[in-house]
């Protein structure tokens, strides 16, 4: 596991009308610097209104570069701005300041090359099963046949191909978590955002969706931006896990994690790493609980 | 013991009492007419057509001031809904109008348009489109924001975001709004029926009136009673249970 400053002159990028505009050093991977990054976040900050009328700044200048094919997963404390990040990237939210960069290109609208897995799964209540993976295939403007065709494999590889025809409401918490799996693999998007996709599922499951997620990953080259308040996951996953600081949401450190795939959670190099950040991440639970009990 | 065994017997108490009632003589018939008299009155008010005839005219103009109350309404609610000016301005108001029976509209309503077919569709769309409006306004502001979000980051923009998600995410209230613009459209038809004399279910209450006929009057009414159940049942009811049905709002058990 080693820690890396971007040590290289300053890295510029070409805005849409050709303008070089710098951008500051940021902790990157030395793979990262190689070709034009996957995404690139460049000093990116975020104030959402509150009832008071007052703004709070949720995420404070993130500097982030992805490399694409990486798997970079984040961690922080609940509340730190995890989610606003990956909406963000999404597109579903405006930033207060710098901006997200994909494939060199700025990002200002919603993209099927980025899909996100919501927390609260957002699946639609009105649509089947097989309808609610569809949708993102009928926006797109596939064929019906074909889509039909990528729901089935998509249901099947989430073990829920008996349950096309059933009605969200009808599945458990974790059916309906895979539900929203496929829904977004079915899209095939570049990046895939998974905003704590497997919080609400039980150890077996959970652990059949990291091999599948894993192999899938390798075999598609996607990008995934994974979030979790599980470190052990994200060493179990990560390229490179990033841990945010409690408000304002700052990066504060990145770790990669070079051990050998495919990992378990139970690995004692896995629960070694995990330790590791883990301390990093506590200092950060422990500002959040302070903030919490002063309330 | 089933439901519709529970009604029969039900109606079949509320029917003899009645019948036992009139034998006994207490009031006079024009007073309290006997079950079987409105029988009559409901067969010859069909076989002489002119009960199938007022119905359709009835049916006529609530179809188009109900029509005119959804579209109008929808349309109202989704710019309620999305203007922050209005939100906090037009919306008030129209709560406040709510409070106005459809009745008060009358003399408005006759003062605008004379003694004429269009003053009872005023009435009408006035008593029902405030409650499609509001109805629809709430759906698109009470509709949980990750509906949206999942739709715009799925790919779904403009058009197909309001016709895939926004609509049908916002549907249990739409349909609430429905049924009760369509009862409160089904009230106000009959006190703008009764302002003057046309076709239809009020003029024939209004006949039964000038010509003392009791039976006349008891059997209109009943025949705006049923007309107004079985729409409710058989229309609104069954998409009501689909609705719940899919998402989940019913108890499966
Ligand atoms: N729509 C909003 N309006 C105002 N404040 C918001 C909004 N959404 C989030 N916040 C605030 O922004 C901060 C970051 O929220 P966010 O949901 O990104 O946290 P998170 O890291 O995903 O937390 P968790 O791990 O609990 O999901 C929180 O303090 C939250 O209160
Ligand atoms: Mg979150």
């Amino acid at each position: 596991m080693t820690l890396t400053l971007n040590a290289t002159e300053d890295p510029t990028v070409l805005d849409e009308n050709g303008n070089r505009i710098p951008v500051g050093a940021a902790l990157v991977s030395p793979d990262a610097e190689s070709a034009t990054p996957k995404l690139w976040l460049q000093n990116l900050s975020l104030k959402y209104k509150t009832t008071g009328g007052e703004r709070m700044l949720a995420l404070d200048s993130i500097d982030l570069k992805v490399r694409a094919g990486e798997f970079l997963c984040i961690v922080g404390p609940s509340g730190c701005g995890k989610s606003t990040l990956l909406f963000l990237i999404a597109g579903l939210h405006e930033p207060t300041s710098g901006a997200v960069l994909m494939d060199g290109k700025k990002v200002i609208h919603t993209g099927t090359d980025r899909i996100m897995i919501f927390q609260e799964h957002g699946l639609f209540p009105w649509l089947t099963v097989e309808e609610n993976v569809e949708f993102g295939l009928k926006m797109k403007g596939v064929e019906k046949k074909l889509r039909r065709e990528r729901v089935r494999e998509y249901l099947n590889l989430v073990h829920l191909g008996k349950f096309q025809k059933s009605y969200i409401h009808q599945l458990s918490g974790g059916m309906k978590q895979r539900v929203a799996i496929a829904r977004a693999l079915a899209t095939e998007p570049d990046v895939l955002l998974m905003d704590e996709p497997f919080a609400a599922l039980d150890a077996q499951t959970r652990d059949l969706l990291h091999d599948e997620l894993e192999r899938i990953w390798a075999e598609t080259g996607r990008t995934i931006i994974f979030v979790t308040h599980n470190v052990r996951e994200a060493v179990r996953l990560g390229d490179r896990v990033a841990v945010l600081t409690f408000r304002p949401g700052r990066l504060k450190r990145e770790y990669l994690i070079d051990l050998p795939r495919p990992r378990h959670l139970e690995d004692t190099a896995v629960a070694g790493t995990a330790r590791d950040i883990l301390g990093d991440l506590r200092e950060e639970i422990n500002k959040s609980l302070a903030v919490e009990y002063q309330q | 013991m089933k439901p519709i065994a529970r009604q029969v017997i039900f109606y079949g108490v509320i029917f003899g009492l009645w019948s036992l009632i009139c034998k006994l003589h207490i009031w006079p018939p024009y007073v309290l007419p006997a079950p079987w008299a409105i029988v009559e009155a409901l067969w010859a008010g069909f076989q002489d057509h002119s009960f199938p005839i007022a119905i359709l005219a009835s049916m006529r103009r609530m179809l188009i001031g109900y029509g005119i109350s959804v579209v109008l309404g929808t349309f109202l609610g989704i710019v309620l809904a999305s203007n922050r000016f209005f939100e906090q301005t037009v919306s008030g108001l129209l709560v406040s109008l709510q409070s106005l029976p459809s009745i008060c509209w009358l003399p408005l309503a006759v003062l605008w348009f004379g003694l004429s077919e269009n003053a009872i569709l005023f009435v009408i769309v006035m008593g029902s489109l405030l409650s499609v409006t509001i109805s629809m306004e709430t759906g698109r502001k009470q509709m949980p924001k990750i509906y949206s979000m999942a739709g715009r980051n799925l790919g779904a923009r403009k058009w197909n975001l309001f016709y895939h998600v926004l609509l049908p995410a916002s549907m249990p209230y739409i349909v609430t709004g429905l049924k009760q613009g369509w009862a409160f459209a089904w009230r106000s038809l009959f006190a703008g029926e009764m302002i003057y004399v046309t076709l239809g279910l009020g003029q024939q209450l209004n006949a039964g009136r000038d010509l003392n006929d009791m039976n006349l009057v008891i059997a209109v009414m009943i025949l705006i009673i049923a007309i107004g159940t079985t729409v409710d049942r058989l229309l609104f009811r069954t998409i009501e249970k689909r609705l719940q049905m899919k998402w989940g709002l019913l108890s499966a058990t």
